[in-house]
């Protein structure tokens, strides 16, 4: 239980009850960690209202609203964001279909090759970004394919197949076998009682695995750069421009990304705690 | 007939994109290391092992440093990550999924923009070292940038909620009553700790170095922004060997290299541990 304070049952039942004497040395802990890990955002929330001419966004001028107004003002920057959202939402897409599938396999049925397709599985995710981008490149051009947007969906299917696998997984291990035992009896053939029945309650799992998906898509650079060809992405298109000095715009980009996923996030919350009632 | 065949059907679309994608390019890398040539007039196989000898021999400096790199960025993440997921899981209380939200919430925006982002508060004159020296706590000439800590912040900062997830993953599962029954038999707090929670913990400690310690010895990009050019990791040589220079022999060694020294070790200890174990607390 609480090792780190006191050691009644009162600590358990009411974490928020206000400690007495002892400092919660933890809960600051924690609280100056979090705030590092914002720290870099809020500088780039700040700067997205920051009121400069050019494009050396490095010391503060005054505020301004004019970027979000002209967010959309590089053209190729829109395209990297198109390439970006377009190339996530895919990946979410087949990653989650594939990777799902995969997760019902391996934590529903005893197969030849579980084995491998584990080892298969977990080094996919263990391996090095530079190692993966690196050999994929290798692979493009012996097989002569350019690379381009449908290499960049390929790699990024490749690389979060596992991660959706694995979380849905985690949530077939824990179904209860006799709910499909009961629709079975009530008549419903193997489709039905998986349409019915097994896939709804997967269904938190699948979406969580297919978000994972997204967020993995949508932050990757490193596997990215090597498969993109000409193609750029946002993070790409950040990279690029680092020499020349970033635009504010991309700044004001990034902010609008934050806050959908604030949203996101958010949502999920709240759907997690309304699903969480009836039981 | 039906179930039996189930279970490959469901795999299948899977097993295919990762062998085609994942399992036959690293095997076809290792066999681009061995062949010589150039880009404009192809590559032959030839069996050159010499390349290997030579990536040894040139970038030796940077493969250690890289390791010696991630092995801080590893160490600084278990100091801050262990309080952090020790305190989510047994002070948290119904806010658990909350805090470990706001955790992974700075991964909305992209890990360049927030590397390039630290370089500005970090900046000689930026924020912090700017305020620092203009009132004079700090000299005129100190800077972090270009340094070999900045590297190793930046990478710490990138990855500690991968050291986070996974022991928090194994603290939330440690059953409370353990804990009283060795204050029962007289453990105080900090032996309780060492002798009981710790113990219990570590698969996900080692879980979370196997999730940092990969991504941030072969990272590039906190080398990049953060370091200078006398802080280039491994990732830093590949990079360059295969999108600058062409080189695919000599970047595909080096990248078997990088590789090798990695699942070596991975692989031991996941043969010691068991993957599954290491992938479900991954899963959490």
């Amino acid at each position: 239980m609480s090792v780190g304070t006191s050691t009644g049952p009162a600590a358990d039942t009411a974490p928020a009850r206000r400690e007495r004497r002892r400092t919660d040395w933890g809960k600051w802990f924690t609280w100056v960690v979090m705030a590092w890990l914002f720290l870099p955002i809020a500088g780039m929330i700040a700067f997205s209202f920051n009121d400069i001419s050019g494009r050396q966004n490095v010391t503060w001028q005054g505020f301004t609203l004019k970027w979000y107004g002209d967010a959309f003002a590089y053209r190729d920057l829109n395209t990297a964001l198109f390439n970006t959202v377009a190339i996530g939402l895919l990946t979410m897409l087949i990653a989650g279909v594939v990777g799902s599938l995969l997760g019902l396999a391996i934590g529903r049925y005893r197969f030849r090759g579980q084995g491998v397709t584990n080892l298969v599985m977990f080094a996919a995710i263990s391996a090095p970004e530079v190692v993966m981008g690196a050999s994929l490149l290798s692979l493009f051009l012996t097989m002569n394919i350019s690379a381009g947007f449908v290499t960049i969906l390929i790699a990024h299917v490749m690389f979060t197949i596992s991660f959706v696998a694995i979380t849905v997984r985690a949530r077939v291990i824990t179904l209860d076998p006799k709910l499909e035992e009961a629709a079975r009896d009530l008549g419903a053939g193997p489709w039905t009682t998986f349409r019915l029945v097994t896939f709804p309650m997967l269904l938190p799992a699948i979406m969580a695995g297919g978000l994972l998906a997204l967020a993995l898509s949508v932050d990757d650079f490193i596997i990215t750069s090597f498969v993109s060809g000409d193609t750029t992405t946002f993070p790409l298109w950040i990279w690029g421009a680092t020499r020349v000095g970033i635009p504010p715009q991309v700044n004001v980009m990034g902010t609008l990304i934050f806050t959908v996923g604030v949203l996101l996030a958010v949502i999920n919350v709240v759907v997690a705690r309304r699903n969480r009632n009836p039981r | 007939m039906r179930t039996r065949g189930a279970p490959y059907f469901l795999v299948l679309p899977a097993w295919i994109w990762l062998a085609i994608f994942f399992v036959v390019p690293i095997v076809g890398m290792l066999s681009v290391s061995l062949m010589t040539g150039n880009v404009i007039d192809g590559f032959t196989m030839t069996w050159h092992f010499a390349t290997y000898a030579d990536a040894v021999t040139q970038y030796w400096p940077q493969i250690l440093r890289s390791l010696w790199y991630g092995l801080c960025a590893t160490a600084v993440c278990i100091l801050l990550g262990y309080p952090i997921a020790y305190w989510i899981a047994f002070r948290g209380g119904s806010h658990k999924s909350t805090y470990l939200l706001l955790l992974l919430l700075p991964f909305f925006v992209a890990q360049v923009l927030r590397t390039i982002s630290w370089k500005f508060i970090l900046a000689d004159n930026g924020v912090i070292l700017g305020s620092l020296k203009a009132v004079g706590l700090l000299p005129d000439g100190a800077h972090v940038l270009s340094t070999s800590a900045a590297v190793v912040f930046g990478l710490a900062y990138n990855f500690l909620p991968f050291m986070v997830l996974p022991i928090y993953a194994v603290l939330e599962r440690v059953d409370h009553r353990v804990v009283e029954a060795a204050h029962d038999l007289y453990a105080g707090r900090f032996q309780a700790f060492v002798r009981v929670v710790l113990p219990m913990s570590l698969p996900g400690v080692f879980a979370g170095v196997l999730m940092v310690f990969v991504p941030t010895s072969s990272d590039y990009i906190s080398a990049s922004v953060l370091g200078g050019t006398h802080n280039t990791m491994i990732g830093n040589v590949i990079q360059s060997q295969y999108l600058v220079n062409n080189a695919y022999p000599m970047a595909a060694a080096i990248t078997f290299i990088l590789m090798a020294i990695l699942l070596v070790g991975i692989f031991s200890y996941a043969r010691a541990l068991g993957t599954e174990q290491v992938m479900e607390v991954q899963a959490k």
